[in-house]
């Protein structure tokens, strides 16, 4: 029973920090817990499509399907946390100055809500899919399946339990501070993201493979808790190669350097907001 | 120039994609068959693993970064490597009591 539950846990933990992040880093935004609720609510009936279809999923592309479709999932993603971070850097200020009822109201370019949807979406699908295949597996084995089952449901719920803890732990963050907070959250999820998409290709053929830059994983290990925690959160990585390396940093750099970009060049928002 | 450049770099890899030495890992009643296969090291492999279990299973690496997942009844390609010598364990993430193999790299 622990063991589907910590299996179980592993996938939803990754799924349930990003949607987290994505609903602290748009509060006060009008409408983005409907977007974000429809986003996972396809997201996860297109896990039951994945886990349905894995066979197929496979065998296409010469057998690396299953590799593509997932870098190809992740580096959508990278693109729509992209997008959104760079018109936070815009539009940040008048966000806060809206929650704190000073009568802001965010008028000028609004970000493109699907965009919330479709990370929300693609997250609860990749790891989705991969919780319905295990899940499967374990309703047919016979026998011992009811408390299989019954640990996947408790790894569900430890999972999201976990993503509702650090959604308070960043609404703590004082408002003026907290969009820059999840600004850096996302930017190094993104990041990691994109390197996780790297490793993918490689696996596919399609990026050369690499011997590791370095093997952290007797300091660290990514099936700790803590280095899933970090996975997640900043793309911590105990074998990565320079490939992925240089995914993660030229991600990071393209994104920061877009949104200091586009943020310096609107001095009006910030003009309007601070005196308001 | 370039063409000089192209030529040389199909002919450097196409060698590589014709000798890529293939083993053969099946896994039944959630065990994998060899345990421990012998591959080189310094050079990539693929590995073909034939799932015949009626349940999907996950091959997942522990000491190297390769996941992927396996319905039931298909088999799948990975390339692995290249490694240095040593020992590499895997397992089968969905069954990880029973599903644990290693590749020993020489």
């Amino acid at each position: 029973m622990l063991s589907s539950a910590v299996i179980v846990f592993r996938e939803v933990l990754e799924a349930a920090l990003i949607v987290t992040i994505l609903m602290a880093a748009t509060r006060g935004l009008r409408g983005r817990t409907q977007w974000i609720g429809g986003g996972l609510v396809v997201g996860l009936s297109g896990a039951f499509v994945v886990a349905l279809f894995a066979g197929s999923i496979n065998s296409a592309f010469k057998g690396v399907g299953q590799e593509l479709l997932n870098a190809g999932i992740l580096l959508t993603a990278v693109s729509m946390l992209a997008w959104h971070n760079i018109w936070m850097s815009r539009h940040a200020r008048a966000l806060v100055a809206q929650l704190k009822q000073v009568g802001a109201r965010i008028t000028e370019g609004s970000l493109p809500l699907y965009v919330l949807a479709v990370t929300a979406g693609l997250a609860v699908l990749r790891e989705g899919s991969e919780v319905v295949l295990f899940m499967y597996g374990v309703a047919a084995s016979g026998s011992s399946a009811s408390m299989m089952l019954s640990g996947g449901a408790l790894g569900v719920v430890v999972g999201i339990a976990a993503g509702a803890l650090l959604y308070f732990g960043l609404l703590r963050i004082p408002t003026q501070w907290l969009f820059r907070v999840t600004g850096w959250l996302i930017l190094l999820l993104a990041a990691g993201l994109a390197a996780s998409a790297a490793g993918y290709l490689s696996q596919a053929g399609i990026l050369p493979s690499q011997a590791p830059l370095w093997n952290s994983s007797a300091l660290l290990s990514e099936k700790s808790i803590l280095g899933q925690l970090l996975h997640v959160l900043v793309g911590y990585q105990a074998r990565p190669t320079a490939i992925q390396l240089g995914f993660y940093l030229v991600t990071l750099l393209l994104i920061a350097g877009a949104m200091k970009w586009v943020g310096n060049a609107q001095p009006r928002v910030r003009a309007k907001a601070s005196g308001a | 120039m370039k063409q000089i450049l192209l030529a040389l770099l199909i002919g450097a890899s196409l060698p590589a994609f014709a000798e890529m030495p293939v083993f053969q890992i099946t896994i039944k009643d959630h065990l994998f068959q060899p345990a421990q296969t012998m591959i080189p090291a310094g050079q990539q492999v693929k590995l073909v693993v034939d799932n015949q279990d009626d349940t999907p299973e996950e091959f997942e690496g522990d000491d190297f970064d390769v996941e992927k997942i396996i319905p039931g009844h298909s088999q799948a390609e990975i390339l692995v490597g290249p490694f240095e010598a040593g020992e590499y364990k895997f397992v089968g993430e969905f069954h990880e009591d029973t599903a644990k193999g290693a590749l020993i790299v020489q």
